[in-house]
């Protein structure tokens, strides 16, 4: 697979020392330009990533993974060569594969954006209690953007360049997913969804969204 | 109903919708939530000098006892006070955003410029 020289692949990194090398190598095998927003981690995150080959931004302060995200679009938009933006996860259960045929979508034209989904397939297999989570917020998100999604909170996207120039993350902590689908849905932007295998490792389940943060994703949704 | 409950209740619920989501932060904002701060402080006085006078208040608008309408005001004031307090922070919050990252995105340097670094590698 050849290089893309036009894609940024933008990482929100927060404690994740033990897999962000891993993670870092395997996406620059196929991305040249991988950034890590180091969103104030207290540990040596930063200095994995950047180890491992990639350029990273870092947050003074904890501010969230939104936050991380917008900061990390917006390093990437400096780029007058960039044409398309990934977003990656930092530990490690997404598939860099996965991201070079989204990318490969956005390239065909055939879309603007395009959402990595966890519920298009059986690959990934999700506990019960985090299926609900995720369900909920899907309904939800859809009631707001009149969308169809299947996923609204996965961490794998691929967005052009154009979406990238209009969008404006606020919400600072998990609810962005959500935000970042409205906006896009306010640019007409067109989107597709592209089923994603998830990789539920014990590491990344330990740190997962638990059924309690899904209450702060509606109140921060509900009061901005 | 009594009418103290419909006053205090509909108080609440405009008070609590227009600090969350209509007023913007100005100056005849601070204004208002000062001037009621003032009241407060009057009617608190007026309360520790004369104890009669809140029994006698509260049986003006319905209230049973002074002590009751005491705590519905301490109960509307408080939930001002969370409202407006939790507007400041969201406010602190998104300026803290754009100050760090605009730290960040100087101290990263601009992305580097891939032909420059091509030539380099080869």
């Amino acid at each position: 697979m050849a290089a893309v020289h036009d894609t940024w692949v933008v990482v929100p990194l927060f404690n994740e020392e033990p897999v962000i090398g891993d993670v870092v190598r395997g996406l620059l095998d196929v991305f040249p330009n991988v950034v890590c927003v180091d969103d104030g981690s207290s540990d040596q995150s930063a200095r994995e990533a950047e180890a491992a080959g990639a350029t990273t931004v870092r947050h003074a302060l904890n501010l969230g993974q939104g936050a991380a995200l917008q900061t990390g679009i917006t390093y990437a938009l400096a780029d007058p060569a960039m044409e398309y933006v990934v977003t990656f996860d930092a530990d490690g259960q997404h598939q860099v594969s996965d991201a070079v045929h989204m990318v490969q979508r956005l390239r065909d034209d055939e879309a603007d954006v395009v959402f990595g989904s966890r519920f298009l397939d059986s690959r990934t297999r999700p506990g019960v209690l985090k299926r609900l989570v995720l369900k909920t917020a899907v309904v939800y998100s859809n009631a707001t953007t009149g969308l169809h999604l299947t996923d609204a909170h996965n961490g794998l996207r691929a967005l052009d360049r154009k979406v990238c120039e209009q969008i404006d993350i606020r919400q600072n902590r998990m609810a962005h997913a959500s935000e970042l689908t409205q906006q896009i849905a306010k640019t007409g932007g067109r989107m597709v969804e592209q089923p994603v295998h998830i990789l539920y490792t014990d590491y990344s389940r330990a740190k997962g969204q638990s059924l309690l943060n899904g209450v702060n994703i509606l109140t921060d949704l509900l009061f901005k | 109903m009594l009418i103290i409950q419909v006053v205090l209740i509909i108080a609440m619920v405009a008070g609590g919708a227009y600090l969350l989501v209509v007023s913007p932060v100005n100056s005849r904002h601070l204004a208002l939530r000062r001037l009621g701060l003032l009241a407060f402080v009057v009617f608190g006085t007026a309360a520790i000098i004369a104890p009669g006078l809140t029994s006698e208040i509260a049986g003006w608008v319905g209230v049973g006892r002074g002590t009751d309408l005491l705590l519905y005001l301490l109960f509307v004031a408080f939930l001002a006070f969370v409202a407006t307090t939790g507007r400041r922070q969201r406010q602190l919050e998104r300026q803290l955003t754009v100050l760090t990252r605009r730290l960040a995105l100087d101290e990263a340097g601009p992305p580097p410029q891939r032909q420059a670094d091509d030539s380099v590698r080869r």
